[in-house]
């Protein structure tokens, strides 16, 4: 099981800002490990940000994203006990799907 | 692909069966994810041609598109850079390293009315790059901003 989406919303005026940090490997497949073995291509190659349920952002990612990778995004009219939820499925399947309610 | 969909569906496939076309992406488990993996881009080996595969050939440059970066980075491995839009209508934001394995790094929807053009991304570098952000807005075209970025040590092992 994926480790925790961890989701941070600041709500600064108008305008709050989004950050998610998602833990995940991201090997490129370029990679060996200390046995010289190749350790296969894993990546998050898709993600969505919902808020309240309803779609904000949509992403798409490569394996040149860094391993446990923040991503910073801006939204307006965020309050108080919206909820933000985001969801990842990686290049094997894997799927991870976290929410927080903005304080 | 529905056709097929609806035989499988019908024929009460076995799942060895299936498990090849989940890998292939012609069948999605669970909820279908809006944004669908664009392949050709993201595999695509020179930047000429993730560009043409994201049908972003032709997009003219502009001063509204504004990348945020290191001039610097010491760590290929994690470099973080933010891009910002001021376009009006603009509906996604796409991340090129030209001279990546892979140029796309990133592409960016942004599906809801109320989310700002704005992203801020953490990149490995292979070797000191042009970056380019490319902004497709509603009425269809492309536009986009270079930025240099030197790496002293490449992110390729990490």
């Amino acid at each position: 099981m994926a480790d925790s989406i961890k989701i941070r919303a600041q709500i600064q005026g108008e305008i709050t800002d989004i950050r998610i940090l998602m833990q995940h490997p991201m090997e490129t497949g370029q990679r060996k490990d200390d046995k010289g073995q190749s350790v296969p291509v894993n990546f998050i190659q898709t993600f969505s940000v919902l808020h309240n349920g309803k779609g904000l952002i949509d992403g798409q990612l490569n394996t040149s994203i860094s391993k446990n990778p923040l991503f910073g995004f801006k939204a307006k009219g965020i309050k108080t006990g919206d909820k933000l939820a985001v969801s990842w499925v990686d290049n094997l399947g894997e799927r991870r799907q976290d929410e927080i309610v903005v304080a | 692909m529905n056709e097929l969909r609806r035989r499988l569906l019908r024929g009460g496939s076995s799942a060895s069966l299936l498990l090849p076309l989940l890998g292939s992406g012609l069948l999605m488990p669970g909820r279908v994810l809006a944004a669908e993996w664009n392949k050709a881009a993201f595999t695509a080996r020179n930047v000429n041609d993730a560009l043409k595969h994201w049908g972003a050939g032709n997009a003219s440059d502009s001063r509204d598109v504004l990348i945020n970066a290191p001039e610097i980075a010491e760590n290929g491995a994690k470099v973080e850079i933010d891009v910002t839009s001021q376009l009006p209508g603009t509906r996604s934001i796409a991340v090129f390293a030209d001279k990546n394995p892979m140029p796309l790094c990133a592409a960016i929807d942004f599906t809801g009315s109320n989310a700002v053009p704005y992203c801020r991304l953490q990149l490995k570098l292979a070797e000191s790059s042009r970056i380019r952000a490319v902004v497709k807005t509603s009425d269809g075209k492309t536009y986009v901003a270079f930025k240099e970025i030197k790496v002293t040590l490449g992110g390729c092992g990490g």
